[in-house]
């Protein structure tokens, strides 16, 4: 019994770090309807600049992000600005394969640089630190600030969104993009401020994700994938729910793995799929999506 | 000097010519009334006018100063607004986040504000947390002449505001009208209610298949010349 218990307690942790890989590609999504098939490898490159960050000053990761954040918002702004903002149109297909080629871009860029050796964000004791729940469950420190930083995320995105003149900006440009124009909104600007934003989210995710796991130039493409399976399973357009999609991914997965350590990743794309055919909208979906 | 003027505008969707050669002008505090037949070109002639549709710089002038080719966002801060055709309410925003987003481009203080505009369309301050989608078509209508208004527009763009409401709907949005020009407001009326155009406009433009069939003041102008310059001889 404790080991279901602690199954389920650690589905919840690792759905805070779903949902923070998800986050970013939900409000890219929710703003601009732009798939970036990039996010995955995003999330790499900035744990990447985490980590020569960390290396080059001497910071701990916690620290060195807090310098990473500014700097990749402007290189998140700078992206949009310079090239994604030209590929978005009525055709969904060039936003597609620009950031699918970005994707390889950044792949070999970072294997070039760094080469395919796996690296860690090293944090000290706080890694290996764990709060003993009694019973003989304890939970990670790490996986315990993964899954409060996922909600603080999701709460500084809903009061953006939903509480700040430029989160109005953010829906109506969603909404009606020819109308919003009407507005004075320069949707280029606003695209670009949102894709600042994904990269602020991204880099906390990266934190984590270097913190938590071994990455390589190549571990991109599957945080994308559990990005994609957590935006979906909680319904795209809405935050929480992407909170909730992230939740349900770890807890398929941390149960598969209690039932069979091979079923564990597997049992978090049979979740996605249940999801997908009970409920094509997700859990949560915005209502006029 | 006129407020506003086109220049034989022309405006094109790809290879289809939507106008040819339009002079129109706009005097300070003044309104007009475009009408015209579906596909006149009336909707087409707003939308150059506010950014949407591109035009030569020069096709447009407004104070002097060419705006035929600046993008939609810089027309709006100039003080030109748009209520688009179908009103096209935000569907994510509540009534009053539509309100207070119609100043996001030009906050640049006015007799307009949120207490001004729901005091010119009261029912919009009881539903002001609603979403769009549960208001009838005429309150729809006032909020979207509101957003417009939260600009604070020195020329207001009218869109076939009487579309698909019921006259007595129709009747109070054009009682809203007089207020609006008391501001000091230039209104251009697109419309296909000839009858409350010419009751509301100083100087009435009448376009067919795009081109200017007929000009002139309200008084001045008989039902055969308006009916020949509405459907054609």
């Amino acid at each position: 019994m404790t080991g279901w218990l602690d199954a389920l307690i650690q589905g919840v942790l690792l759905g805070g770090l779903y949902a923070l890989f998800a986050a970013g590609l939900s409000l890219i999504f929710g703003v601009m309807r732009l798939v970036n098939l990039a996010h995955g490898d995003l999330i790499v490159l900035a744990a990447f600049a985490i980590l020569v960050v960390a290396g080059k000053f001497g910071l701990d990761p916690f620290v060195a992000v807090l310098l990473a954040l500014p700097v990749l918002f402007v290189v998140g702004f700078a992206l949009q600005h310079v090239l994604l903002n030209r590929t978005l149109g009525r055709d969904l297909l060039p936003p597609l394969l620009v950031t699918f080629g970005l994707s390889i871009i950044i792949q070999n860029g970072l294997l070039q640089v760094f080469s395919a050796d796996s690296q860690r964000l090293r944090s000290g004791a706080i890694e290996t630190a764990s709060i003993p729940l009694g019973g003989g469950i304890a939970i990670g420190v790490v996986p315990l600030l993964t899954l409060l930083s996922a909600i603080a995320v999701i709460l500084l995105l809903n009061f953006i969104f939903y509480r700040t003149p430029v989160g109005r900006a953010f829906r109506a440009t969603s909404d009606d993009l020819e109308v919003a124009q009407l507005m004075g909104i320069d949707h280029r600007r606003v695209f670009a401020t949102a894709m600042g934003l994904a990269f602020v989210v991204i880099t906390i995710a990266a934190l984590y994700l270097g913190l938590r796991a071994n990455f390589d130039p190549t571990a991109g493409p599957a945080r994308l994938l559990y990005a994609f399976e957590a935006v979906i399973i909680g319904g795209l357009g809405s935050f929480w729910g992407t909170l909730a999609g992230g939740i349900v991914l770890g807890l398929a997965q941390t149960i598969g793995a209690r039932i069979d350590p091979e079923w564990q990743i597997l049992a978090g794309h049979l979740a996605f799929l249940l999801v997908l055919v009970v409920r094509p909208r997700g859990l949560f979906p915005r209502a006029q999506d | 000097m006129p407020l506003l003027e086109t220049h034989q505008l022309t405006a094109w969707y790809g290879d289809f010519q939507a106008l040819y050669g339009l002079d129109t002008s706009l005097d300070m505090g003044e309104t007009i009334a475009i009408i015209g037949a579906n596909g006149s070109g009336k909707s087409t002639f707003l939308k150059a006018i506010a950014g949407l549709v591109r035009s030569s710089p020069d096709s447009v002038m407004f104070d002097g100063l060419p705006i035929g080719a600046r993008p939609a966002a810089d027309i709006v801060k100039l003080g030109i607004a748009l209520v688009p055709e179908g009103r096209r309410l935000f569907a994510s925003l509540s009534v009053e986040e539509n309100l207070l987003i119609g100043a996001y481009g030009r906050n640049t203080g006015g007799p307009w504000t949120l207490d001004r505009v729901y005091a010119l369309f009261p029912l919009l301050r009881e539903r002001r947390s609603s979403a769009p989608a549960t208001l009838s078509g005429g309150q729809q209508q006032m909020a979207a002449i509101g957003r417009a208004l939260m600009s604070n527009p020195r020329v207001l763009l009218c869109d076939e505001i009487s579309l698909g409401l019921a006259p007595i709907i129709i009747a109070d949005i054009y009682a809203a009208l007089p207020q609006i020009r008391a501001e000091g407001t230039s209104t251009v009326l697109v419309e296909q209610d000839i009858v409350q155009a010419m009751r509301v406009a100083d100087r009435v433009y009448c376009f067919q298949e795009g081109r200017l069939s007929l000009a002139g003041r309200p008084q001045e102008l008989t039902r055969e010349q308006i009916h020949r310059a509405y459907f054609g001889s």
